[in-house]
């Protein structure tokens, strides 16, 4: 991709060949364009059109059918969740105005006044109780939004005010009820299919439906009556271009204004080119190493000669050895070209929870030796690698640099990248009796809460099937004063408390190097000159939050 | 002729069903399509919920036999990603994907049939002999590679057609198409260009092997010293001659336009089938992939069928029956 960017930025060959005549003219266009305030470029059209090129596809219009970031990304121009996140992912008011903690098992939640749905009717606590019954009840749904409403009983007390209960105190509410929108009572009985015509896809949002092709594009219009004041674009258009080199041609060639998911071979063209502006913020994403701690011998380790050995990653100082061979900032600035920041933890300091006591690990490959001396293999191991081949941005590049790094310090590594497809099932489920395959794993970890209880229970709580917990927990780590910790975080209203218990807990896993945190990727966006887009640590890409600049 | 269909009809089927069975216990050995669908904040209990929503808790057997009998319905199982029939999802993009492969094949004809004809012609000219070398590079470059070069070239410094995507599309007799706007051609031009390339080649190298061989022929002697006219020549004697071979070959790349057309769409973001089964291969949504599949050996077997009986029609000295043997 590199070439490519490099053929199209800057001076141009051709253009300059046309001579003077031609570059008057162009000239000439951009002058008239600024003046109308429109984005120039051959293919710009009507005056007030927003293009954006989207890296994934949204499934489904229907704000409850399929749980993941691209259809949240485009349901939440539409339909409203009662809190909304801003774009670090900290919680703010949406269609709830404010909200209280009535009893630890109680929440008061009261909504906005004189909000209109698109069908020009008045949104009431009947749409809420209507959203808590639907959303979790969608046929066919591959992916439920079931586990943000279940355990929650919802009371009607006025038409703008609502009680929603739970059997345990239970602090993640405001968060839960930003994962999901808002749809009228009207539209009870409506299928999903009708979520993707105009019949049912009515929310309150700033944009509503203008059409939906499945694969293609979605194009949203102007809500005029939005109660936060009138929308910027009359017209939005959402395409799916997923191949990289395709979204980043189709911005250079004006096909489109604004694309997300730059390709980091591209960034630094981009950014010297003074047509196009980019704009970048730290993800809620953790790339880790997780590390077989359940196995006494694990399937893909052998001895310094290739015999049966124990499980070293059973003993912590051969984790943290992983751990200080491995030269974060590098990987930073070679491998992500500058698009990302090293990783102490499984959220960066600026989230709720992250500890502010931890630093990057060091880079210190003559520690790695002395620890693995120290576990009795001064001569190392044998190790393979595993992991996803185009889930994560250059995944398959960090896993070779990481076996390398390891390679260094005297463990023989070997690297296998799949599919994802492939890895996610085979590294969950793949071993005997569904437990996981792999003996090491690189892999990410999106925090779509924004907090750092998200992470901490997937990732680090010891697996348990029945009561939710550690279920991407694939090395299997298991220690019981971080679940102690996570179960009092789970369960505390009081933020301040909520937020050391967490803290603790995160500190607890360096601590054991339970799971080795290598970095948090960049989310970034490019657009053209004279466009500011807010970046967001969740990948959304909306057009409420796309201005013009001067 | 009847016997010949109806046998046709049958291997068809066999072929179907075959491949039915191969892909769908082949997709599910690669992977659990599970993990590809839901949310990875789900907890195993969600998890669960999601396969037994969408069927996957039973044995493979079980889901066989559900698929099996849900086809003699007609019903070929809904996309797990998008909750549609199946049939429905890959008929929505089929017209995209047929106008795309039709444009493709009229380049072919028109672009490449002119440059073979010249080219046998005078094969000793510098002209012709570029015209092989080029056919040699539109051969071998491959497909993704040259569709970038596209977009750099004619989108990205030229500036005259869009980079990627499909123009305004209208109702022709219930079929959406948009190649009724001159929108629509800008849009269609490049990946049209770009997939009908490597069958260019082939029709330069067929027209100027058929062309240097029939101008040897008796008839075109004879209708030399009758003193035609060289345009006569080529454009009746020559040319209807030269045209059978390449008929039949095109009708039978028509079928690979269609099928393979994967690379092209997504270069060009162009919304086909091909782009269609690319996702679904990716998110292992094998009702997608196994109609998909089953829809192109369709394809296959009709435009064969249609080639053979058009064969007899053009060749009276082929009887169909024949291909008993």
């Amino acid at each position: 991709m590199a070439f490519l960017a490099a053929k199209c930025g800057g001076q141009n060959p051709t253009r300059m060949a046309k001579g003077v005549h031609m570059m008057l003219t162009r000239r000439t266009l951009l002058a008239a364009s600024a003046l109308l305030g429109t984005p120039s470029g051959t293919f710009a059209q009507s005056a007030g059109e927003l293009k954006i090129g989207l890296a994934f596809e949204p499934s489904s219009f229907d704000p409850h059918f399929h749980n993941t970031t691209p259809n949240k990304s485009l349901a939440r121009s539409v339909f409203e969740p009662l809190v909304f996140q801003d774009e670090r992912q900290q919680v703010m008011p949406g269609l709830a105005t404010k909200w209280r903690v009535v009893d630890p098992l109680t929440w008061e939640f009261t909504l906005r006044p004189d909000v209109r749905w698109h069908d020009g009717t008045t949104f009431t606590s009947d749409d809420v109780l209507f959203t808590f019954e639907r959303a979790p009840n969608v046929p066919r749904s591959p992916s439920s939004f079931a586990g943000f409403i279940a355990g929650k009983t919802v009371e009607k007390i006025d038409a703008l005010t609502i009680r929603i209960r739970t059997a345990r105190p239970y602090p993640q509410m405001p968060i839960d009820l930003s994962t999901f929108g808002i749809i009228p009572a009207s539209t009870r009985g409506a299928t999903s299919d009708d979520f993707n015509t105009s019949k049912a896809a009515i929310g309150t949002g700033p944009y509503r439906f203008g059409e939906f092709v499945r694969g293609d594009r979605a194009v949203l219009l102007r809500h005029d009556g939005y109660w936060g004041g009138m929308p910027l674009w009359p017209r939005v258009l959402m395409r799916v271009l997923r191949s990289d080199p395709t979204r980043v041609a189709s911005l250079l060639a004006g096909d489109v204004d604004v694309i997300e998911t730059v390709p980091t071979a591209d960034l630094a063209r981009l950014r010297a080119d003074s047509r196009f502006s980019v704009t970048s913020i730290i993800s809620n994403r953790v790339i880790y190493l997780a590390m077989d701690q359940f196995r006494d011998e694990s399937p893909f380790i052998k001895g310094p000669s290739g015999e049966a050995i124990r499980n070293p990653l059973k003993d912590v100082r051969v984790r943290k050895a992983l751990s200080h061979a491995i030269n974060r900032q590098a990987l930073v600035d070679r491998v992500m070209e500058g698009d990302g920041r090293a990783a102490s933890q499984f959220l960066d300091q600026s989230f709720f929870g992250a500890s502010g006591k931890l630093a990057v690990p060091a880079f210190d490959p003559a520690m790695s030796r002395r620890l693995l001396s120290e576990a009795g293999l001064p001569n190392g191991f044998r190790l393979k690698l595993h992991g996803p081949q185009g889930r994560y941005a250059n995944d398959t590049k960090l896993i070779e640099a990481i076996a390398q790094m390891f390679t260094r310090v005297g463990i023989q590594a070997e690297i296998e990248t799949l599919p994802p497809a492939i890895f996610f099932s085979r590294g969950s489920t793949g071993g005997p009796n569904g437990t996981p395959e792999f003996s090491m794993i690189m892999a990410g970890w999106g925090s779509a809460a924004g907090e750092m209880s998200d992470p901490l229970r997937n990732l680090a709580s010891t697996f348990d099937a029945g009561a939710g917990r550690g279920s991407s927990n694939r090395g299997r780590y298991a220690n019981a004063e971080v679940d102690r910790a996570i179960n009092e975080a789970l369960s505390t209203i009081d933020d301040a408390a909520r937020q050391a218990a967490l803290a603790g807990a995160m500190e607890r896993v360096v601590d054991d190097m339970g799971v080795i945190p290598i970095l948090y990727p960049l989310n970034t966006w490019a657009a053209r000159r004279r466009l500011g887009v807010t970046a967001r640590s969740d990948e959304y890409t909306l057009p409420f939050h796309i201005s013009r600049t001067a | 002729m009847l016997a010949f269909i109806l046998r046709r009809l049958g291997q068809a089927l066999l072929v179907i069903g075959a491949m039915v069975v191969i892909v769908f216990f082949g997709v599910n050995v690669i992977g659990d399509p599970v993990w590809m669908l839901i949310s990875p904040e789900m907890d195993q209990n969600a998890i669960e919920a999601t396969k037994v929503a969408l069927g996957l808790d039973k044995s493979i057997w079980e889901q066989f036999l559900y698929f099996i009998w849900g086809a003699a319905q007609g019903d070929m199982g809904r996309s797990f990603v998008h909750g549609e029939p199946a049939i429905k999802l890959i008929l929505s993009r089929m017209p995209a994907t047929m106008e795309l492969a039709l444009v493709a094949l009229l380049m072919a004809v028109f672009i490449g049939l002119p440059l073979g004809v010249y080219a046998g012609l005078k094969p000793d000219s510098r002209i012709s002999k570029s015209i092989m070398a080029i056919s040699i590079l539109g051969f071998s470059l491959p497909t993704f590679w040259v569709g970038l070069m596209l977009i750099m070239f004619f989108s990205v410094m030229l500036g005259w057609l869009p980079a990627t995507g499909r123009g305004d599309v209208v109702r022709v007799f219930g079929i959406e198409t948009s190649l009724f706007s001159w929108n629509g051609w800008t849009y269609i031009a490049l990946p049209a260009l770009n997939l009908a390339l490597l069958k260019i080649s082939l029709v330069i190298r067929l027209a100027r092997a058929g062309v240097r061989e029939a101008a040897l022929m008796d008839y075109v002697k004879f209708a030399r010293a009758k003193g035609l006219s060289q345009t006569r020549i080529v454009g009746v004697h020559i040319l209807k001659n030269i045209m059978i071979p390449i008929v039949t070959v095109l009708g039978l790349e028509f079928g690979s336009l269609v099928a393979f057309s994967v690379v092209t769409e997504t270069i060009f973001a162009w919304p086909g089938m091909g782009k269609l089964l690319l996702e679904a291969i990716q998110r292992l949504d094998r009702p997608v992939i196994v109609a998909y599949v089953m829809v192109v050996v369709v394809l296959f077997v009709a435009i064969n069928l249609v080639v053979d009986v058009m064969y007899s029609i053009l060749d009276p000295r082929v009887r169909l029956t024949e291909a008993r043997a």
